[in-house]
């Protein structure tokens, strides 16, 4: 079996928060306690945590944003800058509302320095998401939410990345659009062989989408396994309760 | 409708120019739960905003909302503000910016009890007591004091609910309540909303993008999309035989719990939602529905008996 | 975007900026008469007397000519105190915006420190210590606007560094200098501009106060505000030699006030897009 492409081992990450009181020492909030997890190649694994379970944190430190308090996170693989990239929850802040969409796209390779007839890859990049080469020439606003995040999927596909990581992808996004984003990234996954992370508060969005799942809670991994295994038979009761707590069509009308 | 709330009739909204919500006709029966499905650009916020009088500056509402003998939309604002947080409330999506951050919480629900029923401080505050206990906040008593950041997302929500139902409302708005709340939270809080509206015998109009929300709270569900009400009728009978085809698409594109996808690909509406002013003339969801045809370049009429759909090529 | 209808104080300060800007341009190829051009037989001559439009001063130099000349100065005192200004405060804004920590504190402290004084005080100061002139003036209002664009840019800043496409920036390896130029500085752009004019109207006030005490620009040069304070001797004889500069002095400044409320205007996120 091969190397992991992550290796996270105890994991943890405090914060400081202001003083609110003079003479007492300020609280600490620990966000990440105790994390560890492999991501194995080729794999689509669910990180799923209600607010306040750390898994924006621990995006931050996969990317080396931030330094760990205690533990480790090892990437095994060339260089992060390149090879992990990732795409936010909310696309409107995701793009510079001043760039115009192709330099938008196109910003890893320019930083990265990376060759390549600029143009072509743009063209490329735009088609794989379902966007025009055209729409290269207008600026974010102009585009709707869905397609915006397109257009952050595309940005990070540009560097050639191994591992994407996908904060909250759809949660922002109508309902109608999400399956449309949700089958983009798969799609992507295969064409460009890719390791996937999908973070969710939902745990409806990684049933059909990730091949194993990590349940975060308070900063700690509750539960993990593999996808079919959590969801029918989930071990901790937290797990449980998420899965109980999705409200559910009682009524399922034909399936056109 | 026999013994309805509210009778809206024709209600548009218009924004800059355009319409945001198209000339919508419907009733919310007395007692009951009424969920309005809708994405963005569908109106529905719109149209709670135009019932309750609190559209923001520069839209104008035009229609008729039949409360009773008087027509909402054309009430004086010194009505209006009687009505509202007595017979009319509202509870809205974001609890952080929907209470005031710098009043503490306590007297915040007490507020409409002081405004609407003329109570001194302190029977206001010891009512404001048990309307936090009744939305089951824990320390009911001491939480009184407490500021709005003090509390969790699910308080916040609760102390929202609290303060609508303290004058005991005919009208209970709820516009999106549970959806910037946290998975298990939100089961909890939507449970509680619709005991408290049954205990009231307050009808609730719920709105919301969520369609399994509807399913298991809401008696009648109209759904909207593009300003125009496209299907509407009792909950069972509409997500048991969904007719219009975008109901269908929301329908399927909710990832199936407990069931494998066939190719393994989730169901997706194809294309995006129009932004304002981009909708298509006559059906605005003609440009994304498998179905269409040249007969829906005009608006089809929302017809029906008791399930009612506004579409040329309605599923049977 | 959809066009936004022009704001009518954009067009109103436009049109009186427009006057200003073309007073000064005109006044180097042509003007009335000789500003400097003393004619003691001509003293005190009403508008309209003897050829001279707005009359004539004290020593019979025409009032004309000499707000036109002015122009010239008030523009380029305007110019270089703003530039400095900006040159200045903003990246220091921008580097407490993108560093924090101590960096942000010291640019910030110092901001309050400089801004706890007033301006004039400062620019008197200044003068003091070192030669009055208009050199002298132009850089003590510079100094004294830099805190201001700090804390703009700083502010400003701070939400910029707030948003998603920042992190995405780093992510990908961007160093602080390429985040500043390809993302800070293009969106605190607007509020830049607008703080510009604003400050640029404060310019003229100014320097108009620091030439009324003798502080600004030195004789012969004419200025709005020398010409007010020699004005003032004469206020019984000739009470129109104080309203010309003054008004000069008064619709420069009000047109800029209304080009930037006219910006501000036009550069905020409108009602329509929120509602989409």
């Amino acid at each position: 079996m091969s190397e992991p492409v992550f290796e996270v081992r105890d994991l943890t990450r405090r914060y400081r928060l202001p003083r609110t009181a003079l003479l007492q020492p300020p609280r600490t909030l620990t966000a990440l306690r105790g994390v560890s997890f492999d991501l194995r190649r080729g794999e689509s694994l669910g990180i799923v945590g209600e607010s306040g379970s750390g898994k924006s944190t621990l995006l931050r430190l996969m990317l080396s944003l931030e330094r760990p308090d205690e533990g480790t996170v090892t990437y095994h693989g060339g260089s992060l800058r390149r090879e992990v990239q990732i795409v936010f929850q909310d696309p409107v802040s995701a793009l510079d509302p001043r760039m115009r969409v192709a330099d938008l796209v196109l910003e890893p390779v320019r930083v990265l320095r990376l060759p390549g007839d600029h143009p072509a890859m743009l063209a490329e990049l735009m088609h794989a998401v379902g966007l025009s080469a055209a729409a290269g020439r207008r600026f974010p606003h102009e585009f709707s939410g869905g397609q915006r995040q397109r257009i952050a999927i595309a940005r990070a596909l540009a560097p050639r990345p191994r591992v994407l990581l996908a904060d909250e992808p759809v949660s922002a996004l109508d309902v109608s659009v999400r399956a449309q984003i949700l089958n983009l990234l798969l799609d992507l996954r295969a064409g460009y062989d890719l390791t996937l992370v999908l973070v969710a508060h939902d745990l409806s969005v990684v049933r059909h989408t990730c091949d194993r799942v990590l349940v975060m809670r308070a900063g700690e991994v509750v539960e993990v396994g593999d996808t079919r295994t959590i969801f029918r038979s989930p071990r901790h009761p937290y797990t449980r309760a998420l899965l109980e707590s999705i409200p559910r069509l009682r009524t399922r009308g034909p399936v056109a | 409708m026999k013994d309805a709330t509210l009778e809206v009739r024709h209600l548009t909204v218009t924004v800059g120019g355009m319409r945001a919500v198209r000339g919508i006709t419907f009733a919310l029966p007395r007692g009951r739960r009424t969920g309005l499905i809708g994405e963005s650009g569908s109106g529905k916020t719109l149209t709670a905003l135009a019932i309750m009088g609190l559209l923001p500056e520069g839209l104008t509402a035009g229609g008729v909302a039949m409360y009773g003998a008087e027509d909402l939309l054309s009430l004086p604002d010194s009505r209006l503000c009687e009505l509202r947080g007595d017979r009319l409330a509202m509870v809205f999506q974001e609890p952080m910016t929907a209470l005031n951050p710098v009043m503490p919480v306590g007297a915040q629900v007490a507020e409409p009890l002081r405004v609407h029923r003329g109570l001194s401080r302190r029977d206001a505050t010891l009512e404001a007591a048990r309307l936090l206990e009744r939305v089951q906040i824990p320390n009911a008593a001491e939480r009184l004091r407490a500021y709005p950041h003090q509390l969790s997302g699910g308080q916040r929500q609760r102390a929202m609910i609290a303060m609508a139902i303290a004058c005991s409302p005919d009208l209970l708005i709820a516009d999106e309540p549970t959806t910037a709340l946290d998975v298990t939270v939100q089961a909890q809080v939507l449970a509680l909303l619709g005991r408290l509206v049954d205990e009231e015998g307050a009808t609730l109009l719920l709105i919301t993008h969520d369609l399994p929300v509807v399913d298991q709270l809401c008696d009648r569900v109209l759904v909207m999309y593009g300003g125009w009400i496209v299907e509407e009728g009792e909950t069972d009978e509409v997500f048991g035989r969904p007719r219009h085809p975008y109901t269908v698409g929301l329908m399927d594109a909710i990832p199936p719990l407990d069931e494998d996808l066939p190719d393994g690909r989730l169901r997706a509406i194809a294309g995006s939602v129009p932004g304002l002013g981009e909708f298509p003339s006559g059906c605005p969801f003609r440009t994304r529905c498998p179905r269409a045809d040249d007969a829906c370049a005009v608006m089809p009429p929302l017809a029906g008996d008791g399930h009612l759909v506004a579409c040329w090529h309605p599923f049977a | 975007m959809r066009r936004r209808p022009l704001p009518p104080s954009l067009a109103a300060g436009a049109l009186l900026i427009a006057l200003l800007v073309l007073s000064a341009l005109v006044s180097f190829a042509w003007t009335p008469a000789p500003p400097t051009h003393v004619l003691i037989a001509d003293r005190f001559a009403g508008p309209g007397q003897h050829g001279h439009l707005l009359g004539s001063d004290q020593f019979g130099r025409d009032v004309l000519s000499m707000l036109m000349v002015g122009a010239r100065n008030t523009l380029f005192v305007g110019v270089v105190a703003v530039g400095i200004a900006i040159v200045l405060g903003v990246p220091l804004g921008g580097a407490a915006a993108l560093r924090r920590g101590w960096v942000e504190e010291l640019v910030m402290r110092a901001s309050d420190l400089m801004l706890a004084f007033p301006a004039l005080l400062l620019a008197i100061l200044f003068a003091a210590v070192f030669r009055p002139g208009i050199l002298t003036a132009m850089i003590a209002i510079g100094l004294a606007f830099t805190p201001v664009f700090a804390r703009l840019v700083r502010g400003a800043g701070l939400q910029v560094m707030a948003q998603d496409y920042v992190t995405a920036a780093r992510t990908f390896g961007s160093s602080a200098g390429a985040v500043f130029w390809r993302h800070l500085l293009p969106n605190v752009t607007n509020v830049l501009i607008v703080q510009a004019t604003v400050a640029f109207a404060l310019s003229i006030l100014a320097e108009a106060a620091l030439s009324y005490l003798g502080l600004g620009t030195q004789p012969p040069t004419p200025s709005w505000g020398r010409m007010l304070n020699d004005a003032q001797a004469y206020l019984n004889q000739s009470p129109l030699l104080a309203l010309w500069p003054g008004l000069a002095i008064a619709l420069s400044v009000l047109g800029f006030n209304l080009l930037g409320d006219g910006l501000r205007d036009l550069l905020d996120p409108k009602l329509v897009e929120r509602m989409q």
